[in-house]
């Protein structure tokens, strides 16, 4: 019986560690390869021409460049909003909290699929469709996120707000230097997450950009596909090991934090 | 116990930006599509006002109904496989030991990549031609299956795909439900004679019950709003039969530029979601009862 579970685990990890190495195996193939023998499974010799092929077709670094930027400043903006907000939810007695926290929580099942088309159709007149703009700005506050902070904030006695004010700090320096610092946990695992999130999101930029300047990576990876000719497989499994490589080495590096990321999203 | 602000206005300024950005994002979009809803527009000249002529075309042509089963069916078939297969994985990697860590990194490390990588993945594991899995199925002697070109089967390959993908989310919010099973009972329960199936049934799954109804209910809003993997792998077809609601919605405005119809859509996407939040809330007030009630 343990055997068999040890074999059926084993063929668990081959399913999906398998399609993995299939794409790096692919990805140093040459063409001539690729259509005599594509199934066989070791180049004959590591080629880095599906590499070169794809950083000359696409400026590779410009759209990665375009991606880290988009999904740093998301990720940046959503703590920067979610302390003062979330604060203000946990901490404050004035009229319409409750208001405030409905409008917050309200936010949390409607999907960036539901609001893209009308967000197009605003943005279009206004000139801001292809700009990074309309990348971050949609996304610079997370009800979500700002729904964590406020839960941490809660468990932070008023004993200490107290004492900082008695100490002169204004509530700027509390939020961003007093309070920041004690929920440090919660603003690690949302900056985590939202930028793994965004940096592979491919739904958002897809509708909200044309231009190859703004371009991130996962769309220009997916248009690796569109222009193939056929069985040109190696270019778009290179594209693909360019794409998948940052987030795997993340993954594996911080693995730990990602799953309590994880967890802790679900849990709450 | 709340703080008095120092200042009366002070809560309002801190709360300004993140109710600016979620009205402006977020429930504007929500009247801006219910508005635009009522009009013919091609994002170039002047909308006009059809009434309900865009809702009436979606519900006559049955392009609604056949949308609504399709995205039902999808996503029924991968919360359904991912859960079964998650919660079997769970219980059998719940232990120490590099090996069983190394297949839980191995599952999980597919949610954390990006859809788009997934989908080209599978889309070459998947060709009919030089496909691995053609290949090796061809090899076996087995008859070739269409995947992704076939009408009846297309559904089912990317439903396919997205518990390959999503399994290893099931998988780890299992885990930690698991942690909450107390391994002195478990150890009571053997000592008493109860085999791992009776052990499953009666001690482990009645406390697991609420975390399988979030991963499924969160997993089934999740799935009903997929669209990269439709986009890459098949752009709806063949002849629609991979046209689930996202990607309608997105080919009524950059394909045929019906931004009218597209707000149709929106809408009824939307009271869909809203139903299916519904049922999640629903669901999991009926699972915290019974769990007070035993």
């Amino acid at each position: 019986m343990d055997r068999l579970v040890t074999v059926a685990l084993a063929l668990v990890a081959l399913v999906w560690v398998g399609p993995y190495l299939w794409m790096v195996a692919t990805s140093f193939k040459s063409l001539d390869e690729l259509v005599r023998a594509p199934a066989w499974p070791i180049p004959s010799r590591f080629r880095l021409d599906a590499y070169r092929e794809v950083f000359s077709a696409l400026p590779v670094w410009r759209y990665t460049l375009n991606s880290i930027v988009m999904a740093t400043l998301i990720g940046v903006l959503q703590a920067a909003l979610a302390l003062p907000a979330g604060y203000a939810l946990a901490k404050l007695e004035f009229t319409g909290k409750r208001v405030a926290f409905v409008l917050v929580m309200a936010c949390l099942i409607i999907p960036p699929q539901v609001t893209f088309v009308p967000v197009f159709t605003m943005l279009g007149p206004l000139g801001l469709v292809n700009t990074m703009t309309a990348l971050v700005v949609p996304f610079a506050v997370s009800a979500f996120g700002t729904f964590l902070v406020r839960q941490a904030m809660l468990s932070v006695p008023n004993e200490l707000i107290e004492a900082a004010r008695l100490d002169g700090a204004g509530e700027l320096t509390i939020i961003y230097r007093v309070l920041a610092p004690l929920v440090r946990p919660t603003l690690a695992a949302m900056f985590l997450f939202s930028f793994v999130y965004h940096y592979s999101d491919y739904f958002w930029p897809l509708m909200m950009t044309t231009d190859d300047h703004i371009r991130t990576l996962p769309v220009a990876v997916a248009l690796l596909r569109e222009q193939g000719t056929g069985v040109r497989w190696h270019i778009v499994m290179a594209g693909n090991v360019v794409l998948t490589m940052p987030v795997l080495v993340l993954f594996i590096v911080a693995q730990r934090r990602i799953l309590r990321a994880v967890t802790a999203r679900a849990l709450s | 116990m709340s703080l008095r602000p120092t200042r009366t206005f002070h809560p309002y300024a801190m709360l300004a930006p993140t109710l600016a950005v979620l009205a402006l994002f977020c429930l504007v979009p929500l009247g801006v599509a219910f508005h635009k809803s009522f009009f013919a527009w091609d994002l170039l000249t002047e909308p006009e006002p059809v009434g309900f002529g865009n809702y009436r075309a979606l519900l006559a042509s049955g392009e609604l109904g056949e949308l609504i089963v399709r995205t039902l069916a999808y996503s029924v078939v991968v919360v359904s496989a991912s859960l079964t297969l998650g919660l079997a994985l769970a219980v059998a990697l719940n232990r120490e030991g590099r090996f069983y860590a190394f297949v839980r990194s191995a599952v999980f490390s597919a949610y954390v990549v990006s859809w788009v990588a997934v989908a080209l993945l599978w889309l070459w594991l998947l060709d009919p031609q030089a496909g691995l899995i053609a290949r090796v199925s061809k090899g076996l002697g087995l008859t070739p299956v269409d995947w992704l070109g076939n009408p009846r089967v297309v559904l089912f390959t990317l439903a396919g795909v997205t518990v390959w993908k999503i399994t290893g989310y099931a998988m780890v919010i299992f885990l930690a439900g698991l942690q909450d099973v107390p391994r002195s009972v478990l150890e009571a329960a053997a000592l008493d004679g109860a085999g791992p199936w009776q052990r499953f049934r009666y001690i482990v799954w009645p406390l697991l019950r609420p975390t399988a109804t979030f991963v499924a209910t969160t997993s089934l809003i999740l799935s009903f709003q997929a669209f990269d993997i439709v986009r890459v792998m098949t752009q709806g077809g063949p002849v629609r039969s991979s046209t689930i609601f996202v990607y309608a919605i997105y080919e009524q405005v950059f394909v045929n530029m019906r931004v009218g119809r597209a707000s149709a859509l929106t809408v009824v996407f939307f009271v869909l979601l809203l139903g299916l939040t519904g049922l999640q809330w629903w669901l999991w007030r009926k699972s915290a009862d019974s769990r007070v009630a035993t």
